[in-house]
C-alpha cells in the first residue's frame, strides 16, 4: 500500500456546525492557515434542518432560521479562502499533533499546529419497552427526514420530551402535514419556551406533563405507545395506562457530547450531568488539557446553536493568538463573545449549562501534557 | 411547478409553508430485488422511508427488527448491505442509479 499522502494546516477544525464553522471564520479572517473537516456532503450541521427563527442574542441572528445561518455561516467561511474537505471522517490521531482522514476510497494525514475539535453531540434513547422498534426515532432524525429531504416519517406522532427541541419538532411535524398525538413530559411542567409550547396548544396538541411513555407497541414496526402519568419520583403510576394509536415515538429527551475523539487525544475528561455527561475538560478560552487542543459548542456541553457559534468565535480566535500572532481584533472578539455567552446563560434556559461551566475550574487536575492525574489528597488509603 | 404526473408515495412532501423540495433526477433502486423510485440528491434511507419501507435489519442476537434512529451517521443503527457491501450506514449513503439494497441479518460477511 502506498504511503498515505500528509498535508499540514495551522488550524485544523473538526466539524462543519454552527461552532466549527464560526472558528474557521474567525482564525481565518485573523490570518491563519484554517482547514475544516466534515463528513456530510454539505456545511451547516444540525442547522441545514432547523426551519424555525432563532431567539437570543440580539446581534446573533436574532429572528433568523436555522437553515439561513447555515448558508450565511457557509459563504462567510468560503469567502475567508479556508480549506474545507467534505465527505470526510476523522477516524484516528497520531503523533505528533496528526489526524488520519478517511473520505470515500482514500486515507490520508493532516498534520496541525492547533486543533478544534467541534463535534456536537448525538441523541439520547431512554428506557421503556420496545424502545428498538423502528418507529422510534431520535427528534433530530425526524428533522432531518422531513426537512433536508421531504419526507414524512409518518402519520402520527407521539413526542417524549417537551424541551425546546421537542416542542420546534413537534410544530415542524405539524407544519410537514403530520399530526401530533402528544407531547409527554416526565417533569411536572413544561421545558421548553413558553411561546413554543403556545403555538402548539393553539394547534389542539395536548402537552401531558408528569407523563411519560410506558411501551411502544408493534412486533416489526411502531404500531402504537402506551403512556402514564408518574408520580414525583418519576414512577408510573399503576392504572393510568392510555393507548396512543401512532406509527411515530418521537425521542426529544437530550443530547450526548460526541467526546470519542478528544479521549483518543488523552484529553482529561470530567462527567459534569449539566452539560450532557462527559466532556473534555476546558477553561474559559474553549483550551482542553493538551496543549493547543480546544473544543467548541455541543461536543464542550450541550446547549444551542447561539452559544456553539461563540464558543467557536472565542476557540478559533484564542488558537489564532496561541500560534504567537499579536492581534488587538483577536482580543476584542474573544472580549465580546465571553460578555454574550454570560448573557445567554443568565437567561432561564442558560442557566444549567452555566452551572455546568462553573464547576469546570476546581476540576483541573491534569499533568502538563493534559492527562488526568490523582491528587495526593484524593488517594484511597 | 411542473411535476411529473407518475404515482409518489405519500410520504413525499409536496408543499410545505417555509420549505422547497428542489428534488433531482428520478433514479431507480432494487431493495430486496424489488424495483423502487428515489430522487438523487437524497440518501438510501430516506428514499427507503419515502417507498413506506421501515425494517432496514435485524439483530444479532434478537433477530429484533431495526430501522434508522439518529438520521445522521452516528448511531449504527441503519445498517443494510449495498451493492454486496454489508455494514453500510444508508442514512449517510447517497442514492445512485441501480443501486441494490438488502436487509442485513445480524453481521455482515465480507
Amino acid at each position: 500500500m502506498a504511503t498515505p499522502g500528509l498535508s499540514k494546516t495551522q488550524i485544523a477544525i473538526v466539524g462543519g456546525g454552527p461552532a466549527g464553522l464560526c472558528a474557521g471564520i474567525v482564525a481565518a479572517r485573523l490570518g491563519a492557515r484554517v482547514t475544516l473537516i466534515d463528513d456530510n456532503p454539505r456545511l451547516g450541521g444540525q442547522l441545514i434542518k432547523q426551519t424555525h427563527k432563532f431567539f437570543g442574542s440580539k446581534s446573533h441572528y436574532c429572528g433568523t432560521r436555522g437553515i439561513d445561518i447555515a448558508a450565511i455561516l457557509e459563504k462567510e467561511l468560503l469567502a475567508t479562502g479556508a480549506e474545507v474537505v467534505l465527505n470526510t471522517t476523522v477516524i484516528g490521531h497520531f503523533q505528533p499533533k496528526t489526524l488520519g482522514l478517511a473520505s470515500p476510497g482514500q486515507f490520508f494525514k493532516l498534520a496541525y499546529d492547533r486543533l478544534i475539535v467541534a463535534t456536537g453531540a448525538t441523541e439520547n434513547n431512554i428506557l421503556f419497552e420496545n424502545n428498538d422498534l423502528p418507529g422510534v426515532y431520535g427528534a433530530g432524525a425526524v428533522q432531518t427526514l422531513m426537512n433536508v429531504y421531504g419526507i414524512r416519517p409518518g402519520q402520527r406522532v407521539l413526542m417524549v420530551g417537551s424541551g425546546n427541541i421537542g416542542l420546534i419538532v413537534s410544530y415542524q411535524l405539524i407544519q410537514a402535514g403530520i399530526d401530533v398525538a402528544a407531547v409527554v413530559e416526565a417533569l411536572p411542567k413544561i421545558g421548553g419556551y413558553h411561546v413554543h409550547a403556545a403555538k402548539l396548544r393553539r394547534l389542539g396538541v395536548p402537552i401531558l406533563t408528569s407523563h411519560t411513555i410506558k411501551s411502544a407497541l408493534g412486533r416489526e414496526y411502531v404500531t402504537g405507545a402506551v403512556i402514564c402519568r408518574v408520580d414525583r419520583n418519576f414512577k408510573p403510576i399503576a392504572g393510568t395506562e392510555k393507548k396512543l394509536q401512532v406509527d411515530v415515538i418521537c425521542l426529544a429527551v437530550g443530547l450526548t457530547p460526541l467526546v470519542e475523539l478528544l479521549s483518543q487525544i488523552g484529553c482529561y475528561l470530567v462527567y459534569i450531568p449539566e452539560l450532557g455527561g462527559l466532556i473534555a475538560w476546558h477553561d474559559e478560552n474553549l483550551a482542553t488539557s493538551v496543549p493547543g487542543v480546544y473544543v467548541a459548542g455541543d461536543v464542550s456541553g450541550i446547549e444551542e446553536a447561539s452559544t456553539a457559534m461563540l464558543e467557536g468565535r472565542i476557540a478559533g480566535a484564542h488558537a489564532f493568538l496561541s500560534l504567537g500572532g499579536q492581534s488587538s481584533e483577536a482580543a476584542r472578539i474573544i472580549h465580546e463573545a465571553k460578555k454574550e455567552l454570560a448573557s445567554i446563560r443568565q437567561g432561564p434556559f442558560g442557566q444549567k449549562a452555566a452551572r455546568g461551566k462553573k464547576i469546570l475550574p476546581s476540576l483541573a487536575k491534569f499533568s502538563s501534557k493534559g492527562q488526568g492525574v490523582c491528587l495526593a489528597s484524593e488517594k484511597q488509603t | 411547478m411542473p411535476r411529473k404526473t407518475c404515482k409518489q408515495p405519500a410520504a413525499r412532501i409536496t408543499s410545505h409553508p417555509i420549505l422547497q423540495f428542489p428534488r433531482g433526477p428520478e433514479l431507480t433502486f432494487y431493495f430486496e430485488g424489488q424495483p423502487m423510485k428515489g430522487f438523487w440528491g437524497e440518501t438510501i434511507a430516506a428514499a427507503l422511508v419515502a417507498n413506506g419501507v421501515k425494517v432496514f435489519r435485524h439483530s444479532e442476537r434478537h433477530k429484533r427488527p431495526r430501522g434508522f434512529f439518529c438520521a445522521v451517521g452516528k448511531c449504527s443503527s441503519c445498517l443494510m448491505i449495498v451493492d454486496g457491501r454489508p455494514n453500510t450506514m444508508v442514512c449517510v449513503e447517497p442514492l445512485r442509479e441501480g443501486v441494490r439494497v438488502e436487509r442485513q441479518q445480524g453481521r455482515g460477511k465480507l
